[in-house]
């Protein structure tokens, strides 16, 4: 019997406002323990949340972002547990009413476009940290992070394969990137995800048992830990048994999820609309308000990249990983009009010297109107390819200006034919041995009198020139003869 | 030297601007006599050593120039300790917090402070506000002023006994299901329970989010008012605080009542209702036809199912605002529990007493699942039909007459055993906070036994300014206000 | 009618424990309270929205501006325990029901 993966994804997205959701303490990461605690962090008795106005306007942003639909009439709904990193012994979240529902992502993978539909956003606050101390006995409490505004994606379990889910999560990074409302940074805790997996007999259209994977932390993970799951639960019901519905973590070394409880008594949360916070109504006036000011979305912006500007998926894929490298890309392209060119110096070259010197992009030392105008310099046959490559090294090293170098070098490229047809001359004359096995038929000898020429003029030759005016003076010899 | 601790704000402010007496005089009395009448149990922990030293500072102050950008200058003042008070023990009257000293003030404490009011004590209280009595308190019971054997009313009790027996002119005291104002009946004086979100809450430990408001208890109407007008106004730092302009509450006093329309509810004067207290509430509502008011009969139906609505709703958000209290990051932590489980029980168990227990177990069960829709989502629905009740009573009626309790102050002990009788006590004042208008208790008679009785006048919401101008023409055409309790004797 | 099964279930919900002496006031008591609301169930709330703010307003949002925090010894300064920037609790066994 054939059996069809069935996976669903719940991913905790950290808001890159300044300060909490419900409060004005910094959301600053890397503080000291306990730095950015307020009243109301701290749910002292008497202390009371006030919304941001920015969370709403992520949401919003997001939600515009995955197609959803925006609702109308909000309200904040409290969920009740107790753990010592959940000060006032609930958590402010929404239940029944999120903000944006029936939304979708598109994912690409393996060539395939596939659209994975989003259930659900959802705006709440994230808890503190508790850190075991096992030496003491005890778990030590910090609450920096209590109050940091959190957006819950919810999606369908649309999802069929663990790289799939892998391949969402990373659209769900490089989307909230793009917006700039988080920086999707798993290693930091900005990005987390929960997994809800099951499996079903192919044709099925009835859910199987599910079991839920906490505590997924790199993407690498999302991959390994959903394939050893799917081999597990593949190997239970192959065998005749049945998933038992539970929560599981995943240990990283040794590659196996493993239980943390049973989930058959479900918790209680005891759901009710917060009475501290007013609703929040977004009427469509807001909603054009932030479209407005949306910065472009990556499928828009690949879309442009290939329809308006001739470059290939791949390229346009590249470019649109991160916001960052498409501002890089733009601003060259605005200096030189070369997209092919842009994009080719762009990922080819710069890319490479960054990543060899562990550089981000956004700390490039050659700015990208600079990048721009040494394609331009190319293009206008300034200089020539092989030139511009040495030029741009040196520009990474200084982060000097193309012309700056070309002029104090002298790296101007000869292109005036007389210049080149003297200099071939000169080499010819030089040479006669070697011309006259040339002209007999020796055609491999045209290498031999480029690389002449070239070193004649100090490379500085242009040798698209240089080739035609060898072949043009070699064809009059011949017909002279 | 009379007792200057048992003069009203006005005639203190007057007192100290004429010089007749300073600052630190007025504070000394209001301790002495806090001191005097320690069998009271009003307060719960005082603060002495700051008090006279801000009364020094304000007695500085007055040299060099005038009250009238401070108003309360000078003037000695009570918290109930269910508000939070900078650097001064915060209780709510329970064991939870009895070592819970806050790192900021209230707004309403700060407000006080601002217009240069000197906090002497903080009020006891039933625990956690949840009580008709102030029989609830970790802190032992309060005694009322004019019968020390019985009850002051509650939840602020503590408040209105300070204020009845002359120790404060004014202590501020909180409101969810009529804990402000029964007490206040109860102890023959004013007290009012603003509209919800004209008073701040932010610093006011939570009971019920969406009943709670902070209020004044004083010795007349006009103190009410000045003080309410102090406390009135939004604050960015409680959501639900209204944005709407505060009025000159103290401009209204005096003004005719002509023609304004009085609502006799009907399902307030039913059987069951103490004779003695309907005879006092008809005779203050003759008043003020004489004073030119007209009475119009007004029905509630809601009146009756109001109680159940609140015993649902109240406990539910209690149950709730009372999470935080798991020993984790302040107030008690139970000692000799093995993990962290029993630490939440433990702590939980012995830090919060019977009837707070009780409640929260309530709330528990009605906010958990299968039982939301029944009792929860159900009392909210119905507290809809409570607030348009009141709407549609009010267009026929400008204010709404009828008795503050629907007895006079009973014995400690009497009720103590029986929560639902207890509940009962509330059941005029509930509605108010239920459809979030405001409310306020004037004293209109004493019964036979020289127990206090109030009359309570209501408002739509945000027409305090209503409230004053006819509990004022009321109290003007009065002396209830006048009479002190024999305790007074006792505290000179 | 609250049975003590009941009763004990929603103590524990509400982390609060009733000792066995206890037990049969609270049944009472939340007996004859939760009998007397009741009286919910005869009205009739068809069509009717519930109530949960009492004022109607809506959209109070604030700025995302960052404002002062605590210093750390204030925060903690009414934790029972503490361990230098920390606050302390006994060790938290399963690794928690939420994140």
């Amino acid at each position: 019997m054939e059996f069809e993966t069935v996976i669903g994804l719940e991913a905790h997205v950290q808001l890159s406002t300044r300060s909490k959701i419900f409060c004005g303490s910094s959301t600053e990461f890397g503080a000291e323990p306990n730095e950015h605690v307020d009243p109301v962090t701290l749910g002292l008795p008497g202390s009371l949340p006030v919304l941001n106005r920015k969370v709403v306007e992520f949401a919003i942003m997001l939600g515009l972002a995955t197609s959803c639909e925006i609702r109308r009439f909000n309200r904040f709904a409290r969920k009740h547990y107790f753990y010592p990193d959940l000060p006032k012994g609930y958590q402010i979240s929404q239940f029944d009413e999120p903000i944006c529902e029936r939304g979708k992502v598109v994912i690409l993978l393996n060539d395939v476009h596939r659209t994975i539909g989003i259930k659900r956003i959802h705006m709440e606050e994230d808890a503190g940290k508790n850190i075991h101390d096992s030496r003491t006995s005890s778990s030590l409490v910090d609450l920096n992070r209590a109050g940091v505004p959190l957006l819950e994606i919810v999606s369908e379990p649309d999802i069929r394969s663990p790289a799939e889910a892998a391949a969402y999560l990373r659209s769900l990074r490089q989307l909230v990137r793009f917006l700039g409302v988080s920086d999707g940074n798993m290693d930091e805790g900005s990005l987390r995800c929960d997994a809800n997996i099951s499996l079903r007999p192919m044709g099925e259209r009835k859910l199987g048992t599910r079991t839920e994977i906490k505590n997924i932390n790199s993407f690498k993970f999302v991959e390994r830990g959903l394939e050893y799951e799917v081999a597990r639960q593949l190997s239970v019901l192959k065998s005749g048994g049945t998933i038992l519905q539970e929560t599981l973590t995943f240990d990283s070394v040794s590659g196996a999820t493993r239980s943390l409880r049973s989930k058959e008594e479900a918790a209680d949360y005891r759901y009710f609309p917060d009475p501290d916070l007013p609703p929040v109504t977004v009427e469509e006036s807001w909603i054009e308000e932030v479209r407005a000011r949306m910065p472009k979305l990556p499928q828009d912006a690949k879309k442009e990249l290939v329809e308006a500007m001739g470059l290939t998926d791949y390229d346009a894929e590249v470019l649109t990983a991160e916001r960052a490298f498409l501002d890089y890309f733009d601003a060259v392209y605005a200096v030189c009009k070369n997209a092919r060119g842009a994009c080719n110096w762009v990922t080819s070259e710069l890319f490479g010297f960054l990543n060899k010197n562990n550089l981000d992009i956004t700390a490039s030392p050659i700015k990208p109107e600079d990048l721009g105008k040494l394609v331009q310099l190319v293009d206008t046959e300034v200089i020539s390819g092989k030139m511009a490559k040495s030029v741009f090294e040196e520009m990474f090293a200084t982060g000097t200006a193309p012309e700056t170098i070309v002029q104090a070098k002298g790296l101007r490229q000869i292109t005036g034919d007389e210049e080149i047809l003297s200099a071939v001359r000169g080499v010819f004359e030089e040479n006669a041995e070697q011309l006259a096995a040339y002209l007999g038929g020796n055609d491999r000898l045209h290498g031999f009198f480029v690389g002449k020429v070239m070193k004649t003029t100090g490379g500085n030759a242009n040798p698209k020139k240089v080739n035609e005016l060898i072949l043009q003076e070699a064809k009059s010899r011949k017909e002279s003869k | 030297m009379t007792n200057l601790s048992s003069l009203s704000l006005t005639e203190m402010r007057d007192g100290l601007d004429s010089k007749k007496f300073s600052a630190r005089e007025l504070t000394s009395s209001s301790l002495k006599g806090a001191e005097n009448l320690k069998g009271l149990n009003a307060f719960i922990e005082m603060a002495s050593e700051s008090a006279l030293k801000a009364a020094d500072e304000a007695d500085i102050a007055m040299k060099r120039g005038s009250s009238t950008s401070r108003p309360l200058l000078g003037i000695p003042v009570a918290i109930k300790d269910m508000i939070l008070t900078r650097g001064l023990k915060t209780t709510c009257a329970s064991k939870i917090l009895a070592n819970f000293i806050p790192p900021y003030d209230a707004t309403v404490t700060q407000r006080l402070k601002d217009a240069g009011a000197i906090v002497v004590g903080k009020t006891n209280l039933d625990e956690f506000a949840m009580g008709s009595s102030n029989e609830n308190s970790a802190y032992g019971v309060v005694q009322n002023p004019w019968d020390t054997s019985r009850v002051p009313g509650g939840s602020s009790g503590g408040s209105a006994a300070a204020v009845a027996a002359g120790i404060v002119p004014v202590a501020l005291g909180t409101d969810t299901g009529g804990s402000i104002r029964q007490p206040a009946s109860f102890c023959g004086v004013v007290g009012i329970k603003p509209t919800y979100g004209r008073v701040s809450r932010y610093g006011v430990v939570a009971y019920a989010s969406s009943l709670d408001q902070v209020g004044p208890i004083a010795r007349n109407v006009r103190d009410a008012a000045k003080i309410t007008k102090i406390l009135a106004g939004n604050d960015k730092a409680d959501a639900t605080s209204s944005a709407l302009r505060v009025t000159d509450y103290e401009a209204v006093l005096g003004r005719e009542i002509k023609g304004l329309k009085v609502g006799i509810p009907k399902e307030y004067f039913i059987k069951g209702l103490n004779s003695e207290v309907e005879e006092s509430v008809k005779a203050a509502i003759a008043q003020l036809i004489s004073a030119g008011a007209e009475a119009v009969e007004i029905s509630l139906p809601t009146t009756e199912v109001a109680l159940s609505v609140y015993y649902v709703l109240a406990p539910a958000e209690a149950s709730s605002n009372l999470s935080r209290y798991d020993g984790v990051k302040f107030g008690y932590r139970a000692s000799g529990t093995k993990d962290l489980k029993e630490l939440y029980s433990k702590t939980r168990s012995e830090g919060f007493g019977k009837e707070v227990k009780r409640r929260i177990l309530i709330g528990t069960h009605v906010l958990s699942t299968g039982y939301y829709d029944a009792f929860y989502l159900r009392a909210q629905k119905v507290r809809k039909l409570i607030y348009e009740d009141f709407q549609r009573a009010f267009s026929s009626c400008d204010v709404i007459a009828c008795p503050t309790a629907p007895s006079t102050a009973f014995k400690i002990g009497e009720k103590a055993s029986d929560p639902l009788e207890m509940y009962l006590s509330d059941i005029f004042t509930i509605p108010v906070n239920l459809a979030g208008l405001p409310g306020i208790s004037v004293p209109c008679g004493f019964d036979r036994a020289g127990l206090p009785i109030g009359l309570q006048l209501i408002g739509r919401q945000f027409e305090e300014e209503t409230l004053f101008k006819v509990a004022y023409a009321y109290e003007s055409s009065t002396q209830w206000h006048k009479k002190v309790p024999p305790v007074f004797a006792a505290s000179k | 009618m609250i049975t003590k099964e009941l009763l004990l279930k929603i103590a524990k919900l509400a982390h609060i424990s009733v000792p066995e002496s206890e037990t049969t006031e609270f049944m009472n008591n939340l007996s004859s309270i939760f009998g007397y609301m009741e009286k919910l169930e005869s009205v009739n709330v068809a069509n009717v929205e519930p109530m949960s703010h009492v004022l109607g307003a809506t959209n109070v949002l604030r700025a995302d501006e960052v404002t002062p925090s605590l210093p750390v010894e204030e925060a903690l300064q009414n934790a029972p325990d503490s361990s230098g920037r920390f606050i302390r609790v006994p060790i938290i066994i399963d690794s928690g029901v939420e994140h």
